[in-house]
């Protein structure tokens, strides 16, 4: 009988395993589109905003939305991630209150949806985005050109070794880090470097997680990877820093100086929201634009994005002025 | 007379309690069949969605796993996936078969009293520890300092050696604890005939009662694969998460389970193809490790001995 049991249990148990790996053992992963939602005392002003677009404005959405919630807890506010096509095509139709975009609307596709749509906006730049390309200490490598990363990442790259791309570059065994292909990073960089959106070798390590990318490079003799420049600064001390030379002769490594002026090219960008007109004159949707171009610094620290210069913001608030007519 | 069949008539106070007590137990029962029903029909329901776009010969034979790649590079084959979380299990029995059934026959046959009363809770102790220390362990320690620092092994920081040892480990005790267990329930009378014919304690321990308990050592082990290839942390932080088809055990290997993990972790649009094959891969899993125990059965059935 003894022996019976046992058996039963190993089944039961090994379903049970086999069962769990399913679903269990991670359960931070956050979804797609998060709510922020608190009831509690506090803040006068109630409603909800709906935010959707690019997945790179995403995190900054969000830390404004949480930071925001902390004083206005009433007002429930969505962040989607689209994309920036996406969350435009959304936008113009009406669906949504604020639609955030790693590039500015495209006037010849987007514009005339928006007007055909009757949706009026205004252009606010809220962060800075840059993308650190990064190497093990012992992997000195101080400079590439755009063209040089071009041929490592790109689509069927076989190279396995940087000496491959230029002889004068270390000769050590690459072991290649990059974000998930969910991530905005990834969009930006495969469109900067390889030409298009979305295109590159597939043959190296891909986390979703820049904290494990980062442990990844400084832990191999050969790591390269690159991600957001903010996860690079936290771990300065144990990595290499490569600039890049995007085909004028003129190699600038990513700093928050570099990236907020846009010269560190190509690998920079500012982050933008579009707030709907309509939407504005909303008193929980005026808040949080407020508050957002306030607060947008530490709101970029809290989201791992380089904030706006003073300039940027006074820009900022100069464009908020005027979003209740949607310039 | 006439007391006994009202007695009978009517359920007494004590029959009806244990109607009720029936009732509970059988709802306890019902209630992993339902669930396991559910998570059956969850998965089945986007595995056809997933076959509607891509055929069943790609996926299951595909050498290429790529499903968040655009366009032409996007690739369903699950091989590499499968072979990455076989790969991973192998090494881990090849760390916990040896150690976990040694440990199980010192502990049964050898083992004074005194040394089992501390090492028993030890190895309990060992299976409660969350998977995703064990992982971190791996990450941060193993890889680096043992591996690297002491062996002078020339691993990638996300590698299947350091990920597969410490996937053993965390099997040890599972198998140690079951193979010690069945050691233990076989009859004393076959240790009394043994030492009877001059047999000395090593020879009793493994030719008479290791085989007689082999069936229990058998579920054992396929108790503890069960768990490795179901394991999915420890190979999530320290294995990688690179669909690789390899035998290097430098580099990294992405598991079903951790595939599974990772992905439900970044920004995937629901009802996506990339949201499909969380199911799949999860089915597949689901599938194999249903497999495995059916082989279990079978080989706990071959190998039993009853002794009455």
């Amino acid at each position: 009988m003894r022996k019976k049991g046992l058996a039963l249990l190993a089944v039961a148990g090994s379903l049970a395993f086999g069962v769990a790996a399913c679903g269990d053992d991670d359960d931070d992963g956050t979804a797609s589109g998060s709510t922020t939602e608190q009831s509690s005392d506090g803040g006068d002003i109630s409603g909800s905003i709906a935010i959707d677009g690019s997945s790179t404005v995403a995190p900054f959405a969000e830390a404004a939305a949480e930071l925001f919630n902390e004083e206005y807890p009433d007002v429930k506010i969505t962040v989607g991630t689209s994309g920036t096509g996406g969350g435009f095509e959304k936008f113009c139709a009406g669906e949504t209150d604020i639609s955030t975009a790693s590039r500015p609307i495209d006037e010849e596709e987007e514009v005339p949806v928006c007007e055909q749509g009757g949706v009026k906006y205004t252009e606010i730049v809220v962060a800075n985005d840059g993308i650190a390309v990064a190497t093990n200490k012992d992997l000195a490598v101080d400079c590439m050109t755009v063209e040089q990363l071009k041929q490592l990442w790109n689509k069927g790259s076989q190279v396995t070794k940087l000496s491959e791309i230029d002889p004068s570059f270390p000769d050590t065994e690459l072991s290649l880090y990059g974000p998930g292909t969910d991530s905005g990073t990834f969009d930006f960089f495969t469109d900067q470097i390889n030409g298009e959106e979305g295109v590159s070798r597939e043959d190296y390590e891909a986390s979703e997680d820049d904290n494990q990318l980062v442990t990844g490079v400084s832990g191999d003799q050969g790591g390269f990877g690159y991600f957001g420049f903010s996860y690079y600064e936290a771990a300065a001390d144990s990595l290499n820093l490569v600039g890049v030379d995007s085909g004028d002769g003129n190699c600038v490594k990513p700093s928050v100086e570099t990236i907020q002026d846009g010269s560190y090219k190509p690998l920079s960008r500012p982050l933008f929201v579009y707030p709907k007109a309509d939407a504005v004159t909303r008193p929980e949707v005026k808040a949080f634009l407020d508050y957002t171009v306030e607060n947008a610094a530490a709101i970029a620290e809290a989201a791992k994005i380089v904030p706006l210069t003073e300039e940027q913001v006074g820009t900022a608030k100069e464009e908020l002025a005027t979003a209740e007519s949607g310039s | 007379m006439g007391r006994r069949t009202s007695l009978v008539r009517r359920p007494s106070r004590r029959s009806r309690f244990e109607a009720g007590v029936k009732a509970l137990l059988f709802a306890a029962a019902a209630v992993s069949v339902a669930v396991t029903l559910a998570i059956i029909f969850s998965l089945v329901k986007e595995t056809i969605a997933f076959f509607g776009d891509v055929s069943v010969g790609d996926y299951l034979f595909g050498t290429k796993w790529t499903p968040q790649f655009a366009g032409d590079q996007q690739s369903f084959g699950v091989i590499p996936l499968v072979w990455g979380t076989f790969y991973l299990t192998f090494i881990g029995l090849v760390v916990a078969v040896p150690v976990g059934i040694l440990s199980g026959i010192y502990l049964a046959e050898f083992a004074p009293r005194r040394i089992r009363k501390i090492v028993k809770p030890v190895l309990e102790l060992l299976a409660g520890v969350p998977t995703i220390v064990f992982g971190y362990f791996a990450l941060t320690f193993f890889t680096p300092e043992v591996l690297r620092n002491f062996l002078g092994l020339g691993v990638n920081q996300f590698n299947a050696l350091s990920a597969g040892i410490i996937l053993g480990i965390l099997v040890v005790p599972t198998i140690a604890t079951l193979v010690e267990d069945a050691m233990s329930a076989v009859p004393q009378s076959l240790r009394e005939g043994a030492a009877g014919l001059g047999a000395n304690k090593v020879q009793t321990a493994i030719r008479v009662v290791f085989p007689a308990a082999l069936s229990g050592v058998v579920a054992a082990l396929v108790l503890g694969a069960s768990r490795a290839v179901g394991e999915t942390v420890i190979i999530l932080i320290a294995g990688g998460q690179q669909a690789n088809l390899s035998l290097n055990l430098y580099e990294s290997y992405q598991s079903m389970a951790a595939y599974i993990a990772a992905t439900a972790r970044g920004d995937i649009p629901t009802g996506s193809i990339e949201y499909e094959t969380i199911f799949i891969v999860g089915m597949t899993l689901f599938v194999l490790t249903l497999v495995l125990n059916l082989i279990s059965i079978r080989l706990v059935r071959k190998y039993r001995q009853v002794y009455e």
